[in-house]
């Protein structure tokens, strides 16, 4: 009889314990290829796994087995034209197929295996952080931790705290049988002092027999245990410190910014947002995209939308600034922006964005990431921005000009940074 | 006869895979075939990848090493390099074989006779298997390791656990009984010995080390007695009695790796006669399918392709050529003992005057339960497959500057090629012969490890590394002598 078991439907990544050993074992190793395939590869999707190679002497496990040299014989298939005494001149060192292949069976310097999207991101995000993340704040949110807080005298039977329970139980024995104790004490030395002169059968002994039985029977009479002994572990909850940050992605959509700069911007975005949402469990995130008019969009139409129009920076920086004085004008939030342009704008409207910025957004914000992206010389809001970064150490600009340079430009604008903290 | 075919897609269904497994055992068991009972495991791709990582074990201990295989494995399947094999069996009582989902049903009725009736039978059957593996209890055991292992990495740390299996694996190959037959497997067994093992085992390293003398026999006889008395091949099992300073669980850790790699040792002996048989079996099973009208002309030609590729063998100035391949030479041996018991020539009587002409299933029986690959090329190996793989055979000696054809596929050739064949399947001398020789007891402690070389061949560079693991293991150093031809030392390593 045979039996047929369906097993599909039992975990199948019976592999990822091993895997993640795997991970861990070679973590700096897989951290340098992965930050040499970002510094190597132009970003084609971000959405994709990488494939990482690691030097194969790391990853190799030895074993005692034969080398090159001696002597040896060896029968192998498919003769065409030897004939029996024919010489042949040796293979290459290398090139030759020894007996001893190496076990992983591909390359023989480099290991190679893919890493998935979320592993190659963790690795990638792992020494970043948003910078000056300082303001924390009792949220009204229900989050709480449960802490241990001492001990209480009602509770649910699973948290009875056994020794102090007991602990209470000894002490009240004590001092409830302590009278008694003293008069059973004083009772016995009684008798034997009385039995020295008296009988047994006197009455004064049976009177004093039944004194001491019903001192005893006292004593036995207390309970070993008592509701009033019992003792439970309290734990009461705590509410949880977070940190409330906002981020402002604000992105340039003119019809200056050509397709391609367009499309780097929404790239280095899209990065900044997985970079968000991986790392920070609370943030929000407001997108703004302005061409003459600025709109607060939702993710969606943020990066999929393909409006556009002419420049007016100050815009954004207005709305910004509402919503600012809206929903987070009180103290205890992070706030963070980051602004993609090209730096083509309206020529006075670039020093009423440095009024702006300096006056009336700069003073409420952690950091503010400026990225200009162009190929050509430095528009002229780079320029104007230049003395707001003179003001403000928490301002930080920098200049994007192919998709290559996204990562790095992200990985220093986000680098973390020792002395904060 | 007019038989209805089983199926006429290639779709499979739970019913269909009961209906072919109901012809293919009848088939076999009229063939005489003795198998375990057949359990066979519906999978999907990637939990064979799984099965993969763990070397075929439905359980194993964790390790990075398997998930190093895992990744290597799912990189080059993803890249199209590789197709999955469509067949893992597990050498245990029921036979465990896995089936594919994404399979369709010819390849499912492939599988079932190659792995659940080819191998199975094998298992039951060769001589190395019987002798040397428990099927009742691997599975047991392994689940016994596999908690082990996670209970010490609880209590002694993840990173000292990988440690000492690190080093175990290096000297896995070194943890086999070549000669002496291991005790068997039972996880009860194990888990109530294992406490009393612990003791008795750390009471008995105490007894060696011992400073004060006892006043047991004292040997004046010998100068400087030898421990071991006599050198032992087995040099995991030597660590795991006798290794100083190892904890209770280290030397328990050793003794799994140990009784895991003796479980694959037949494996690794029988590669050759193992394929083959099943695959002489898959073959001879599923055309008496065929014969009997059970399958569609399109079944045979869909398990035909599959079946030549499996047996494929590429000369050895291919670029696919790796080796022989154990399923072709197999395949063909087994075909060809058939051939020579049904229609033998004048040549096959002059080379097997026993069998030519005799009962070609009790003599393939005989054949599969009694040989191991070295011993069953030495045997059976035929001039007619020796012509068909025109076989040569290359001696390559470092000291000359060229290579030499030593013999081909021709008369005066013949037996030679059998022999060189045969000795290349030979365990004992593909790898290095070390065995422990002694400690030096009243010095440094060091383990003296000796190294006796076969046909000059030296030892790979990667030696320094190993030999750290032994330290590792073993706690003090470690020197390796090379014994040349002539029986002198030619060559030692140091790790300390």
């Amino acid at each position: 009889m045979v039996q047929i078991v369906d097993r599909r439907l039992n975990g199948k990544n019976k592999s990822a314990v091993n895997r993640q050993k795997f991970i861990h074992r070679f973590r700096s190793q897989i951290k340098k290829a992965v930050s040499d395939a970002i510094n190597k590869r132009s970003v084609t999707d971000l959405d994709k796994g990488e494939k990482v190679s690691i030097p194969a002497q790391d990853t190799s496990e030895p074993f005692f087995h034969h080398g090159r040299g001696g002597y040896r014989e060896r029968v192998h298939p498919g003769n065409k034209e030897f004939q029996q005494g024919d010489k042949i001149t040796r293979p290459d060192e290398n090139s030759g197929r020894g007996n001893q292949a190496s076990n992983s069976g591909e390359g023989q310097d480099e290991f190679s295996f893919e890493l998935t999207r979320e592993e190659f991101l963790n690795f990638f995000f792992d020494d970043l952080e948003l910078p000056y993340l300082v303001k924390t704040h009792l949220a009204v949110l229900n989050e709480a931790n449960k802490v241990r807080a001492g001990h209480t005298s009602t509770g649910i039977p699973s948290n009875i705290n056994v020794i102090r329970s007991l602990r209470n139980a000894i002490g009240r024995r004590m001092v409830l049988r302590a009278p008694h104790y003293d008069s059973l004490m004083e009772a016995e030395k009684q008798l034997e002092d009385l039995l020295k002169s008296h009988d047994e059968t006197d009455t004064v002994v049976i009177l004093l027999r039944k004194e001491i039985e019903h001192l005893r029977g006292r004593i036995a009479g207390i309970p070993f245990i008592d509701t009033f002994d019992l003792r439970f572990d309290n734990r009461i909850d705590r509410p949880k410190p977070i940190t409330q940050a906002v981020m402002f992605c604000i992105m340039d959509i003119s019809g200056s910014m050509g397709p391609e700069d367009k499309d780097i911007a929404k790239r280095f975005f899209m990065l900044l947002y997985l970079f968000l949402m991986k790392t920070y469990e609370k943030i929000q995130v407001i997108f703004i995209s302005h061409h003459t008019e600025a709109q607060e969009v939702d993710e969606e139409t943020f990066f999929y939308s393909r409006e556009t129009g002419g420049t007016v920076v100050s815009s954004a920086l207005n709305l910004m600034n509402t919503i600012i004085q809206d929903r987070f004008s009180n103290s205890e939030w992070n706030i963070y922006a980051a602004q993609a342009s090209d730096g083509d704008n309206w020529d006075n409207d670039s020093k009423k964005c440095t009024q702006i910025l300096s006056e009336k957004i700069m003073p409420y914000l952690q950091y503010f990431a400026y990225i200009e992206i162009t190929e050509d010389r430095h528009q002229n809001l780079w320029q104007e921005y230049l003395s707001i970064k003179e003001q403000w150490n928490n301002f930080a600009m920098q200049r994007i000009e192919a998709l290559t340079d996204i990562y790095p430009v992200f990985r220093k604008l986000f680098e973390k940074q020792t002395h904060v903290k | 006869m007019s038989n209805r075919p089983l199926s006429e897609t290639s779709e499979w269904t739970f019913e269909l895979i009961e209906k072919y497994h109901k012809e293919i055992a009848r088939i076999a068991g009229a063939f005489g075939l003795d198998t375990y009972p057949v359990q066979l495991e519906i999978i999907t791709a990637e939990q064979m990848m799984d099965a993969y990582a763990s070397v075929g074990m439905p359980i194993v201990y964790s390790h990075w090493s398997f998930g190093k295989e895992f990744v290597t494995n799912e990189a080059r399947y993803k890249k199209g390099q590789m197709g999955l094999a469509y067949e893992i069996v597990i050498n245990s009582n029921p036979c465990i074989a896995y089936l594919m989902e994404e399979n369709s049903m010819t390849m499912q009725a492939l599988v079932i006779a190659h792995a659940a009736y080819g191998h199975n039978s094998f298992f039951k059957n060769n001589y190395l298997f019987t002798t040397w593996t428990s099927a009742d209890s691997i599975i047991d055991y392994l689940l016994f390791a596999k908690n082990y292992i996670a209970e010490c990495e609880e209590r002694y740390g993840e990173k000292q656990v990988e440690e000492i299996l690190d080093s175990c694996h290096v000297l896995k190959n070194f943890g086999v009984d070549r000669y002496k037959r291991p005790s068997r497997l039972s996880m009860q067994e194990e888990q109530a010995k294992q406490k009393a093992r612990e003791e008795y085992l750390q009471s008995q390293v105490n007894e060696l080390w011992r400073k004060i003398p006892t006043k047991e026999v004292l040997r004046n006889d010998k100068k400087d007695s030898q421990f071991p008395e006599e050198p032992q091949e087995n040099i995991l099992y030597f660590i795991e009695k006798n290794a100083p300073f190892l904890e209770p669980w280290q030397r328990e850790i050793v003794r799994i790796v140990r009784k895991i790699a003796q479980y694959f040792y037949p494996q690794r002996q029988t590669q050759v006669m193992n394929e083959g048989w099943a695959t002489f079996w898959h073959y001879t099973l599923l055309n008496q399918l065929y014969a009997e009208g059970l399958v569609t002309d399109g079944f045979m030609i869909e398990f035909l392709q599959s079946h030549t590729n499996v047996i494929y063998q590429p000369a050895f100035d291919s670029n696919y050529y790796s080796g022989i391949n154990p399923y072709a030479l197999g395949f063909a041996m087994m075909t060809d003992i058939r051939r020579i018991c049904e229609d033998p020539t004048d040549e096959d009587r002059h080379f097997f005057p026993d069998i030519a002409g005799s009962d070609w299933n009790k003599t393939l029986h005989f054949a599969m339960q009694n040989f191991k690959d070295e011993s069953f090329i030495g045997q059976y190996l035929s001039p007619k497959v020796i012509r068909d793989f025109k076989l040569f055979s290359i001696l390559d000696d470092y000291k000359e500057s060229e290579m030499a054809v030593t013999s081909i596929h021709n008369e005066g050739g013949y037996r030679y090629i059998r022999r060189v064949l045969s000795e290349q399947y030979n365990l004992g001398s593909n790898e290095p012969n070390i065995q422990v020789y002694d400690v030096d007891r009243k010095g440094n402690r060091t383990l003296i490890l000796r190294h006796t070389q076969y046909h000059g061949m030296p030892l790979d560079k990667s030696i320094d590394e190993v030999l750290k693991h032994v330290v590792r293991l073993w706690g003090f150093g470690v020197r390796l002598e090379t014994l040349g031809e002539d029986g002198s030392i030619t060559n030692i390593y140091e790790c300390k």
